[in-house]
Parts: C-alpha cells; structure tokens; sequence
C-alpha cells in the first residue's frame, strides 16, 4: 500500500513524463490546468495514464473541479 | 418524422413517438466499453411510465417544476418525459456548476421535484446553504444500497400501481427554464414555451433530419439547449437512437464512433480541436510515400467538394479516415462557442461536414446554420427557416448587433421583467453578439456587445458571476471584464477575463497580493478563471446605489490604457 507522499510523488514524475516539464517544476499544490499549460481534456487524458500507472478506474466525475495534484491524489489514494 | 403541427406539447408528441417507434432501438448508454442499457423505445416507455405515476402520486401536476441535475445518461430523458407527460416544467441544470451554484439556481428555479445522481446529491448535501434547500422531492440514481440518502429516494425503489394520467398542455405554456447564466449573480432563467421547442425542431429537422437507424453521440451536457433539441427531442420525433456516453475521455469519444457507426455528433470547439490534433498527429506518422499519397487524395477532395459536398465520394477516397469515425458520419454539429475557420476547413477538407451554427438559449438554440451551398467555414451560416434576422445600427461596415424575431425566441427571463424588457425588445430577441450579413445572406459575427465570454466548452461567463471569489481581496475596489469587452476586437476567439484593480492610497502590488489573487482565482473552476489582471489609478464611477458603472469604466480604461500593456498574465 502506498503512503499518500508516495502516491502524490508517482503522480509529479508521471505529469512530468508525460507532458515534457522538468519535474523540480512541479509541486503538490500547483494548479496542474495552469502549471502544465493543458485543457480539461489533456487533463482527461492524464488521468487516463494515472488509472493504468495505479490499476484503478475513476470516474471522470471524480475529478471535475478539480485542479492541483495534491487533490487529485486524495482521490487517487481513496481508490487505492 | 411525427407531425409536429398537430401536436401542442412536448409531452404529447413524445408520448407519440414510444408508440410510434416501439420497436426501434431508443437508448444505448456506454461507459468506456462497457454498454449499460439498451433500450427500445417501447422499453423507454416502460421505465419512464411508473417514473411519471410516482410523480404524480408526489402531487406534481400541471406547471409543476421539476430540476435535473445529471450527466448524459439514459436516466436524463426518461425522468424529462416523465416531467413532460405529467405536464410538468423542466429545469435542466447544469451538473458542472458547484454545489453552492446548483442549490442558488434550485432555489430561484423554485423546482419541486430534483432528480441528481448520487455523487452530485452527496455534494449538495454537503454544501454550504443546503439547510435552505426546500425542494419537496429528490430522486438520485446510482445511490449505493446502504448509503445515507439525507431524505432522497433512490431510482430504483419507487413502487407505484396503476398508470399515469397524461397531462395535456397547450403551445404557450411553459416547457422549461433554462439557466443561460448567472449562477453568482442575476439569474438568467429562459422560459421557453413547448411552442418555442417544437416550431425550432421543425426548423433543426428540415435541415438535418434523423429517422429510424440514425444514431446520435451525445457528449454535450443534455441540459444545454443543443443537446436538449439533436440529442433527445429531434432523435425522438424521428424514432432514431441516442447514444450516451459518460465518460469525456478523448480515447473513448474516438472509439465510440466506430463501435456504435455514429450518424450525427454534436461536439464543443474544444473537442473538436483534440479531435484534430488526434488527426494530425496520426497523418504525421505515415510513411513518406503515404502521406504523400494521401496529401493528394485530400486535394482531390478538397476541389471535388468545392460546390457542395459529396458525401459518398468522400468516404472512397478517404477511406480510412471516415472509417476511423465509424464509416457512418453524416455530419458534426460545432455547438456551444465559436469555431476557428481553420478546424472546420481541416474537417471540410477530409469530407467531414462540421455543421457551424449560430444560436443561444434565449432564441431556442439555433438562430442560423451552414446548409453547405457552398461550405464556408468563415460564417455561421443563414437563418434557418422561421427565423428573423436583422442587424441594429449597423456602423459603416455593416457590423451591427445581430436581432432575431421567431416563434422559437423564449417567452421571458424567470421573474425578471426588467432584463426581459432590455434583451426582447418591441418582439426582437437582442442577441448581444456583433455581427455582418454578406452579399450570399451569410451571417459573420466580430464580437460581443455585451461583457461576457464563451469558453471553448461552451461555456458562457458572466464576469458578475465570478466575483464572489474575489470578495475582501485586499484592495480598494475591483472588478471583472471580458478583455473584449474594455478592448473590443472583431473577433469571437481568444476571449479572456481580467480583473480590473484600483490599489489603496499608498498601496503597492506586492508579491503577495498577486499569491492571494492567484489562490482566490484557483477557486473557481478552471474555465471560469481571470486570465490576467489590470492595474488602474482612479476610482470607479459608480451610480447613486454605489454599483459600479461598468460600461463607463471599461471607456475610461480603453482611453487611457493600451490592451497589450495594461493585461498582467496571472
């Protein structure tokens, strides 16, 4: 089981992965809309790489309105 | 197509329709790949009938009004025909919006009846101003068994015995009230009449019309008016199917194309452009001959379409494209917000009708449309049939504000007089919007009148609305326009908010001022938020109530500041 620090942790490296941003860049609670520079559906599609990295499916409505990491790990860790 | 003309209410002519077209597929509801219902239409009727009897039973009657808060899912329509049936006025919602904004609009809307989802229901009932919520019933699905309902009912429980009495209306009675703004503001409830949505089905169906077989994706929000007419009412009158999906995900739209051979899409300009991207990112990744090959194809394309479209021809020669899109597509209806020519053209240039429209919700949806004769991605089209079209004092280029006159313009704003007498003017709806006929009858909008944007999700923003988030910032006085509306631009892409900051006396913009306008704006939904901020050196005019007078504002700023260096990106 992963510790929320670790959750939060795996969710920065794979952003950064994913959309090309250097990870000292981000923090848990960046604005990932803002920090990332992408839409609602980039967002989307993050969470998409963040289901199959964790083995989990969220809802989209598990996320709307949502909008820094640090959030969207406590929903990914209630999954977890 | 069911006759519209001998109908009186939207209630009638889909009670009409589960009769007419039992046998054909009504409702498929998909979640990623998996399918969750199908439905005949005969089905439909069956679920929607007992949902109707325990309303009643409830005491909903004529003129009774009944929210729903939902996402696309086969749920929405039923529990809208069960209101319908039962004579009753539907308020459709918004389940984007905040809890806090949702239990605003519930109040004002004063909705009896709510149907929600579980997840949405839990967050109203977590909200703040929830010990005010007076709405008698509330019916959620998607409930767990064991889960604390806080006095709702679950969707699945209501045992009802006999059958509903069907409630007839006549056209001018109320069919909704839909909200076109004004969740942290001044309510703007559009009350269209069942004659405002049935003469505007008439106009969308000759034009595009669906009959049995045809089958519809439904991606945007069923409580916006385009979904509301192409995705439930036109399909039903038709006998065609409605497909929903509840998921967004780019991966999941694309692929419900091919699965389910889709006919028609009604898309925001945002998934369009990932729909492009998507594209793009595909034809780059051939090999250089294939892409060579094809890049010619699409010039073929392109000047064997010039004239009209040609459908059949199109799907030949591009083949894998309009496979990738189900084989199937007739066209894509652009909705919501304004679409950038280009992506239209890309679409255009593959064979792929994206159908660019004009309208809003107080016209009833659609006020014009592309009838591709010829395809022009650089105007929202002609009026549709039924539809008034003038432009008011239009300067020396022609460009004036756009004015619609037609049997589908709402009847008025929910209990607000004043602001329906400012916008239905002597029987013509003032759209706000800017706009220009061509020589062809071709309307091109250049911007707004009014201060407000529209998202790319279509969403509209009303600068009043947003506010709220910016309440006790440390500041003498601020205030919130659309960038367009200080410095207007002939154009509907881009448009940005800005909030307007008047410092104290002796007040510097530090660091941390700038930290706590970025916290405070990263409270509102991503959508929603200012864009940059602008400093100013005087103090707002203001009118004897002390609200502030933002037209004249907005002059005093255009004349003294220059928009590229008075916006700071925030």
């Amino acid at each position: 089981m992963r510790t929320p620090d670790q959750t939060i942790n795996e969710i920065l490296d794979l952003a950064a992965t994913h959309f090309k941003v250097s990870r000292e860049q981000l923090s848990p609670d960046d604005d990932f809309f803002k920090k990332l520079g992408i839409d609602s559906l980039q967002a989307l599609e993050l969470l998409t790489r963040l289901e199959n990295h964790f083995s989990i499916e969220l809802p989209d409505y598990e996320v709307q309105g949502v909008s820094d990491f640090r959030t969207l790990a406590e929903r990914i860790q209630t999954r977890l | 197509m069911i006759d519209l003309s001998r109908h009186q209410s939207l209630g009638s002519v889909l009670s009409e329709a589960v009769d007419k077209f039992a046998s054909e597929t009504c409702l498929i509801e998909a979640d990623r790949e998996r399918e969750n219902h199908r439905l005949t239409y005969r089905e439909f009727k069956e679920a929607a009938t007992p949902m109707a009897k325990f309303l009643q039973d409830r005491g909903f009657k004529a003129g009774s009004r009944a929210a729903i808060i939902m996402t696309n899912q086969s749920c929405w329509p039923i529990a809208a025909y069960a209101v319908f049936y039962s004579g009753g006025v539907l308020v459709p919602l918004d389940y984007k919006l905040s809890a806090p904004e949702q239990l605003a609009l519930l109040a004002h809307s004063k909705a009896e009846v709510l149907v929600t989802e579980y997840h949405l229901w839990r967050a109203i009932t977590q909200s703040e101003g929830f010990e005010n919520f007076k709405t008698r019933t509330v019916i959620v699905t998607g409930a767990p068994k064991k889960a604390d309902m806080r006095g709702a009912i679950r969707w699945e429980d209501p045992e009802v015995e006999g059958e509903p009495v069907f409630v007839p209306r006549k056209r001018t009675d109320w069919a909704c009230v839909v909200y076109s703004s004004g969740t942290g503001g001044r309510p703007k409830g559009c009350v269209l009449t069942h004659e405002n949505y049935l003469e505007q089905c008439v106009s969308l169906t000759a034009l595009y019309p669906f009959w049995p077989g045809v089958r519809y994706l439904s991606i945007l929000p069923t409580n916006h008016a385009i979904d509301f007419m192409v995705g439930f009412i036109g399909p039903f009158v038709c006998g065609a199917t409605v497909v929903h999906l509840r998921t967004l995900r780019p991966e999941f739209v694309r692929e419900a194309f091919t699965r389910y051979k889709i006919t028609y899409v009604a898309l925001a300009p945002l998934i369009l452009k990932n729909l492009q991207a998507g594209l793009r990112k595909r034809f780059d990744e051939l090999p250089p001959l294939k892409r060579f090959v094809f890049d010619r194809l699409v010039e073929v394309n392109r000047a064997l379409t010039r004239k009209e479209p040609r459908l059949e021809l199109s799907r030949k020669l591009l083949k894998q494209v309009h496979d990738a899109f189900g084989g199937e597509l007739r066209a894509i209806f652009a909705g919501g917000a304004f679409c950038d020519p280009q992506i239209i053209q890309f679409f255009y240039d593959l064979g792929i009708q994206v159908s660019i429209g004009y309208g809003l919700t107080e016209a009833g949806t659609a006020i014009t449309l592309n009838d591709f004769k010829p395809f022009r991605a650089d105007t929202v089209g002609k009026s549709l049939p039924g539809m008034e079209v003038r432009i008011v004092n239009p300067d020396a280029d022609g460009i004036g504000q756009v004015a619609t006159r037609s049997k589908a313009v709402m009847s008025h704003y929910l209990d607000d007089p004043e602001l329906t007498a400012e916008t239905i003017v002597d029987g013509w709806l003032m759209t706000g919007d800017l706009g220009r006929f061509d020589s062809m009858g071709h309307l091109q909008l250049f911007g707004r009148v009014k201060n407000m944007i529209v998202t790319e999700e279509g969403k509209n923003v009303y600068p009043e609305d947003i506010e709220r988030a910016f309440d006790d910032l440390p500041v003498k006085e601020f205030c919130v326009f659309a960038a367009n509306y200080i410095w207007p631009e002939r154009s509907m892409l881009g448009e940005k908010l800005v909030i307007v900051l008047r410092l104290n006396e002796g007040q510097e913009l530090t660091e941390e001022l700038i930290r706590d306008l970025s916290r405070r704006n990263n409270t509102l939904l991503n959508f929603k938020r200012v864009s940059g901020y602008t400093l100013w050196d005087a103090d707002f005019p203001r009118t004897a109530s002390m609200k502030i007078k933002r037209f004249v504002l907005a002059e005093e700023i255009r004349g003294r500041l220059d928009r590229q260096d008075a916006i700071k990106e925030l």
